[in-house]
């Protein structure tokens, strides 16, 4: 019986499955973007087509479709005049297709982000940049890849959700570098949970639980803020630049679509 | 490893007649005996793909005197009948069990020619969770890639779950079901045939073709630590040729998860990125596997997020 229900629930896994197989037809076309996510995400302002502002890096074949690194580089510095404020990434046929959108300040040093993501078919994934001056402009890979938010939730979700909410920063080189723009890494515990992903024991679609809002300070200013969703990777990892005038303490502060918040700070030094 | 350092002329020999007939692919699926009533069929070195039918695992099946026990039934609806057309010719006993070793699809999409009644599916206790929850995924990629007639009703969950272990008798023959932590997968189960001492360890252990992860690495090698233990004659591996001595056969497979995992904690610790560890981690080991550009890269990502937590 137990299991007639289990595939009850998996003809529901099928059914969304097959909704994909059905996006996959439609190849490296243009359909989902024009015929909707476009207009739903940005409306009817004009995006312009360059790598001129910011240019999107993603591997053509996903060796693993759950954990995809996908890498935005800013091609224009974060000056007061002009600067990004805001990079959004778009999976086209992902079930959710906004994966995440991070805000950076004229203080971010350089616009870089880079991260893992879900991808659950052929897909194109955006990046559309908002400068200063309002206007947008879009980098676009293609991506081949089937099944990364299906894909099963980690062999051992018990640890997993032991060190839920576990924070850590890695500097580059392990230390801080004052006045330059200093690369660093966080790591966040968090099984991101997609919804589409199976309870091993109960058999039941667990319900989303991911990661929704990051938020990075430095010294109590802020360096970087994130609303992320369902495709972002389990144990979600950020890259990205902030400009040190003095040694000090970074900050992540997180909460998740359950209303769980965390916070982690660190002392960085030179 | 490579070509010439195969140890011995007779299995050189062997090898060369199963890379003849793998390209002549006939009707009927090439089985060896390894031991006495032990059969298998091995599968080719490949990607599955139309053309293959997905036969690229090793499959076969062990002959008591009362009735047989298939293990693993194959990569698609067709080779679990031309499996079952092979036992029929080597013994006319009833099938009374169909072990399943893992979730893989290459492995048990041969299911359902063996449903009949008096046939019970063994399987890890957690093969049923991992088959409902990747059947769906494995029917999309083979109507995309494959076009091998699968369906749903193809993946047949076990009637009788293994947590630890479990005996099975075939008539005169035991055969000791041990199912195992995550390794190469969450489900992975391996069989210790009491009466000639073999190890079929379907993807516990992979010769020549380059190990998967898709479970633990670190789990994987702990299992293996076990495994090492166990005193068999030989071992059966889910792919490549059936060769040397237990646990000599598990060697070079402990020395590539080995070096990746050095590889990757290392670059974890000295700060690099998962994108800088998929272009360097275990790459030296290129040359002693086959089909390591289709499977390396996966490991190195999977053992990268596996690792990146680990406590020190």
């Amino acid at each position: 019986m137990r299991y007639r229900f289990a595939l009850f629930r998996t003809s529901l896994l099928w059914a969304m499955i097959l909704a994909c197989g059905v996006a996959l037809a439609s190849g490296e076309e243009e359909s989902a973007w024009n015929g909707g996510l476009k207009q739903k995400y940005f409306g009817d302002k004009a995006i312009e087509e360059s790598n001129a502002v910011i240019e999107l890096t993603a591997p053509y074949r996903a060796e693993d479709p759950a954990l995809v690194p996908v890498s935005v580089t800013a091609k224009i510095p974060q000056t007061a005049d002009r600067y990004i404020k805001t990079i959004t990434l778009v999976i086209d046929n992902n079930p959710t297709p906004f994966a995440a959108a991070f805000h950076f300040t004229a203080d971010s040093g350089k616009a870089d982000v880079a991260m893992r993501l879900r991808v659950n078919s052929y897909t194109h994934l955006r990046a559309i940049a908002e400068t200063s001056d309002g206007k947008l402009t879009m980098s676009k890979a293609f991506v081949k890849a089937s099944g990364g938010c299906s894909a099963p939730i980690g062999a051992d979700i018990e640890a997993a959700m032991a060190r839920l909410g576990k924070m850590k920063f890695k500097l580059d080189g392990d230390k801080l570098a004052l006045q330059q723009p200093n690369l660093t890494q966080l790591l966040i515990s968090h099984p991101n949970i997609t919804g589409m992903q199976m309870d091993q024991i109960s058999r039941l679609i667990k319900p989303a639980h991911f990661v929704q809002e990051v938020k990075v300070s430095f010294n109590g200013k802020p360096v970087l803020t994130a609303q992320t969703d369902i495709a972002v990777s389990a144990d979600p990892n950020f890259r990205f630049y902030f400009i040190p005038q003095q040694p000090g303490e970074l900050k992540a502060e997180i909460k998740d679509n359950t209303g769980l918040a965390f916070a982690y700070a660190q002392a960085v030094t030179p | 490893m490579p070509f010439r350092d195969i140890p011995t002329p007779r299995i050189r020999a062997w090898l060369l007649a199963v890379l003849v007939t793998a390209g002549s692919r006939a009707d009927a699926i090439e089985l060896r005996q390894v031991a006495e009533g032990i059969y298998v069929h091995q599968g080719m070195h490949e990607l599955p793909d139309a053309r293959n039918h997905g036969d690229i695992a090793n499959i076969g099946f062990i002959v008591g005197s009362r009735c047989v026990a298939v293990v693993d039934s194959g990569g698609s609806p067709a080779q679990g009948r031309e499996l079952k057309a092979a036992l029929r010719r080597q013994t006319p006993l009833p099938v009374c069990y169909v072990i399943n070793t893992h979730v893989h699809p290459d492995h048990l999409c041969g299911n359902r020619a063996f449903r009949e009644p008096g046939v019970v599916f063994v399987g890890h206790h957690k093969l049923a969770q991992a088959m409902a929850l990747r059947a769906p995924f494995y029917l999309e990629r083979a109507q995309r890639e494959l076009d091998n007639g699968l369906t749903r009703e193809d993946f047949i969950p076990p009637d009788q779950a293994v947590s630890e272990k479990l005996e099975l008798d075939l008539g005169n023959r035991r055969l000791i079901l041990t199912a195992h932590g995550p390794a190469h997968t969450d489900s992975d189960l391996s069989i210790f045939d009491d009466r000639t001492q073999t190890l079929w360890l379907g993807d516990l252990l992979f010769e020549w073709h380059v190990p998967v992860i898709d479970g633990s690495l670190s789990g994987w090698l702990r299992e293996l630590e076990q495994l090492r233990l166990v005193k068999a004659k030989r071992a059966i591996p889910g792919h490549g040729p059936v060769t040397g001595a237990w646990p000599a056969a598990a060697e070079a497979e402990i020395r590539y998860l080995s070096r990746l995992r050095q590889d990757v904690r290392e670059l974890i610790q000295a700060g690099k990125t998962l994108e800088q560890a998929l272009a360097v981690a275990g790459v030296a080991a290129r040359d002693d596997w086959r089909l390591f550009d289709e499977f390396h890269r996966r490991n190195v990502s999977k053992s990268f997020a596996e690792l990146e937590w680990e406590e020190p």
